[in-house]
Formats: C-alpha cells, sequence, structure tokens
C-alpha cells in the first residue's frame, strides 16, 4: 500500500509519501530531513500527539493555567487524556513547568506557564 | 521625562526587540504593554510550535514567551503593563495613557497585528451573537475560560482558524466544517494534517459563506453551493491585519491595502529613529520569525542611539 502523510514537525509539512507492508514502513520519500522519516514510521506504526489544554485554577491572577503533556501520547486517547485533565482544579501559585497529572499513558501533564496568586 | 528606548507592546517582538538592544549596550530602555502581563498573543497560544528554529524544540506560546520575560527581568529592562500609548509625535514623544510624556532618543513599534473582522467581508444576513474572530475565541477558551459554542462554522482557513478547530474539537464542541474561499488553504499543511484531518474536520475549498441565519443568536449558515449549515457559532479567520493605527500619528509610511510599514533594509520606518519588528511590519507566519526580525531591530536602534 501506497500513503501519503504531511509531517508535522516544522512548518515546511513535507509531503512523505510512504510505501506500507503489513504495518511497516518499507520504503520513503519526499521527507527533506530525518524527522520526516521518524515521523511516518511513528505515524504507520503506533500514531502518537502532545496535548495541550487549559485547566482551572482558583485564587490565580486568571481562571485557566495551560498545560501539556510532557511526552506524545498514543493519539487513540487524546480524548481519554482531556477527560482527566478537564477533572483537574488547581490553587495557586502553580509554576512554570509543575507536575498537573503524574504519570498518564507513560507521561506527566505539566504546566506551560506560571499562575500567580491574586 | 527622558527614555533612550521606547518599546511598544510587549509580545514576542517587543520582548526581543529589547533584550537585544540592551545586549548591544543600551541600557535605559522602557517596555509600554497595554495589557496587564507579558507575552502577547503567545499566552492565549498554548499549542505546540513554537521555537523549533529558534531552541531547537518545540514550545507551546507560553513557554516561548516564558524564555524572554525571564530574560527580561533577569537584565532588569523597565516595562509598564496596563499601560496604553496614546500618541507618539514624528519628533518622538510618546504619550502614555497614565499621562506620562516620553521623550524617546529612539522608538521600536512592536503592536503585532489584528484579525479582520466580519465587517471586512460583507456578508449578508442577521447580526446575532456567536460570530467570533478565532483569535478571540481562543482567548476566551485559554485565557478567561468560556466557551464560545458547541456546534462550530469556521470561516477561512487561516492557521489560527485550524488551531480553534481542534481546540474547540478537544473541549467537547463539534466542528462541522472549515470553509475556504480560495482554491488552497492559507494554513499551514501540519495544521491541516493536525487539527482537521486527525479529528475528521471537513476543509470545503472553493466554498464560502453567503449568509448568516439567527436573530438572538446564529442558527445557522449558507453556504456558496447553496448548502444549509446549522450552527450556533461561526469563527472567523480570514486574514490579519498590522496594527498600524499608532504608527499613522508619527507619519510612519504604510503600504496601502496590506497595511504593511515601509522601512528600510535596518528596520527604521520613514520616521527618523522609529523602528518597527514584527507583525506590526507584515505579518508573520513563524513566531522564530518575528524573534529573528526583532533582534536586528534592537540591534539597529542601539545602532542610531550610539551615533
Amino acid at each position: 500500500m501506497e500513503k501519503t502523510y504531511t509531517c508535522i514537525n516544522c512548518p515546511l509539512g513535507c509531503q512523505v509519501k510512504a510505501v506500507i507492508s503489513e504495518g511497516k514502513v518499507i520504503s520513503l520519500s519526499g521527507n527533506t530531513c530525518e524527522k520526516g522519516e521518524k515521523y511516518v514510521v511513528k505515524e504507520v506504526e503506533r500514531p502518537s500527539r502532545l496535548v495541550t489544554s487549559t485547566v482551572k485554577v482558583i485564587g490565580g491572577r486568571g481562571p485557566l493555567v495551560s498545560v501539556r503533556t510532557r511526552e506524545e501520547i498514543p493519539k487513540e486517547h487524546i480524548f481519554d487524556v482531556m477527560d482527566e485533565i478537564n477533572k483537574v482544579v488547581l490553587k495557586a501559585p502553580v509554576g512554570l513547568g509543575d507536575v498537573i497529572i503524574k504519570d498518564i499513558f507513560g507521561t506527566d501533564v505539566i504546566s506551560t506557564c506560571e499562575m500567580e496568586e491574586k | 521625562m527622558k527614555k533612550d528606548l521606547v518599546v511598544i507592546g510587549a509580545g514576542p517582538a517587543g520582548l526581543a526587540a529589547a533584550i537585544s538592544a540592551y545586549e548591544e549596550g543600551i541600557r535605559d530602555i522602557l517596555i509600554v504593554e497595554r495589557d496587564n502581563l507579558l507575552g502577547g498573543i503567545l499566552n492565549q497560544c498554548i499549542h505546540p510550535g513554537f521555537g523549533l528554529f529558534t531552541f531547537g524544540e518545540e514550545l507551546t506560546g507560553p513557554e516561548y514567551a516564558a524564555r524572554y520575560i525571564a530574560k527580561v527581568k533577569e537584565l532588569g529592562i523597565e516595562y509598564m503593563l496596563d499601560t496604553m500609548v496614546m500618541d507618539i509625535t514624528r519628533d518622538k514623544v510618546v504619550t502614555l495613557s497614565s499621562g506620562l510624556k516620553l521623550e524617546a532618543g529612539a522608538i521600536i513599534l512592536a503592536m503585532g497585528c489584528r484579525e479582520r473582522p466580519r465587517g471586512a467581508l460583507n456578508i449578508s444576513g442577521t447580526r446575532p451573537s456567536g460570530i467570533f474572530t478565532a483569535g478571540t475565541a481562543q482567548r476566551l477558551m485559554n485565557i478567561e475560560g468560556y466557551m464560545p459554542g458547541k456546534e462550530v462554522v469556521i470561516l477561512g482557513s487561516g492557521d489560527i482558524g485550524l488551531i480553534m478547530a481542534r481546540r474547540m474539537t478537544l473541549e467537547g464542541a463539534k466542528v462541522k466544517m472549515v470553509v475556504e474561499i480560495k482554491e488552497k488553504s492559507g494554513g499551514l499543511a501540519r495544521n491541516i494534517a493536525q487539527c482537521l484531518d486527525d479529528f475528521n474536520i471537513p476543509l470545503l475549498l472553493n466554498t464560502t459563506v453567503t449568509k448568516i441565519h439567527g436573530k438572538d443568536r446564529v442558527t445557522g449558515v449558507t453556504l456558496s453551493t447553496g448548502e444549509y449549515v446549522s450552527c450556533d457559532t461561526i469563527l472567523l479567520s480570514v486574514g490579519l491585519i498590522p496594527e498600524n493605527e499608532l504608527s499613522k500619528k508619527c507619519g510612519v509610511r504604510l503600504e496601502e491595502g496590506s497595511n504593511n510599514i515601509i522601512c528600510s533594509e535596518d528596520l527604521m520606518t520613514d520616521v527618523d529613529g522609529v523602528f518597527c519588528s514584527g507583525n506590526v511590519h507584515h505579518v508573520h507566519d513563524l513566531v522564530d520569525n518575528v524573534t529573528k526580525e526583532a533582534i536586528k531591530a534592537g540591534k539597529s536602534a542601539a545602532i542610531y542611539l550610539r551615533r
């Protein structure tokens, strides 16, 4: 089977053609760097994404803290991660990089901003 | 009061320009920001994709901003929040919303850009609530904590619209489609892949919204194909315009239509000692490019001040 993927690693968005057999990449063309190769192999074998969202915070300068998964998580679990993120309510202050949810699909959810107390 | 350098705006352009000027030896710097925190639009861009070229890693908007904010604080560069610049004159007198007047040796314009609103589009129909620019919806969701709607049609396929298609989907909205009048999306290919394709959101090319329906709240749209699509929310992602109202006041020359600033190679505008950087100059696709330009503007302003 032949399929074209858009590499999401950088703004170039290379169109990478992959020849796939039994769920494995046999050959690739169209990528301009090795990131494209890595991405398509991953996308074929075990697609994953970084998830970014917000979490409620009490007593802060604003009502939300932005968060992300530290590493990518399996694509099919994006909404499971969102469900967990939406259950959390934090208390200010929150530091940049604080762990918000520990050990979820092999990684953590961490804060991506600082939130001072009001 | 006198200041060697006044930087207007504390988004990615303003922060990098101020740091760059400092590193070139300028110490008497003031950054003026109208919002209540540093970082500008990056604070609401909670998605990843920033910094690949500048830092060799992928950061979210707030993380990218945090690196420059930390540097500004570390260097002790002075800044004012909740302060708007009301006027700039040709001889570089900057009037702040507090009434304070600053005589600047040089000025760096870093006010960023605005989104084209509904009024720029001539869509017929009623004027119900539920119509937002994509960036306004982004601010409501990511900063203020409000959900703009449940059933969404996105008009225009700029990057912010694509990013918001995913964001609203993640928070439980049904994004029915993105419609684009041109034959090609204005957004990056990576955003079509990870924001639309990942969630099976259709992108209709060569299509636009010809009518908006609804009395108090949006109830639907008619497409140029004649199809009626029900929805309670419309997001507009139809282009950005450099925010140059202030620049005009001091006589900075703009390009007609685009509202871009006409400037020299070293980023000095037609007004002596007034420099520009970032999206106020022209709209950039990438924040990394804004940073690069802002560093150059900071250097140019320092050279100007030393001469």
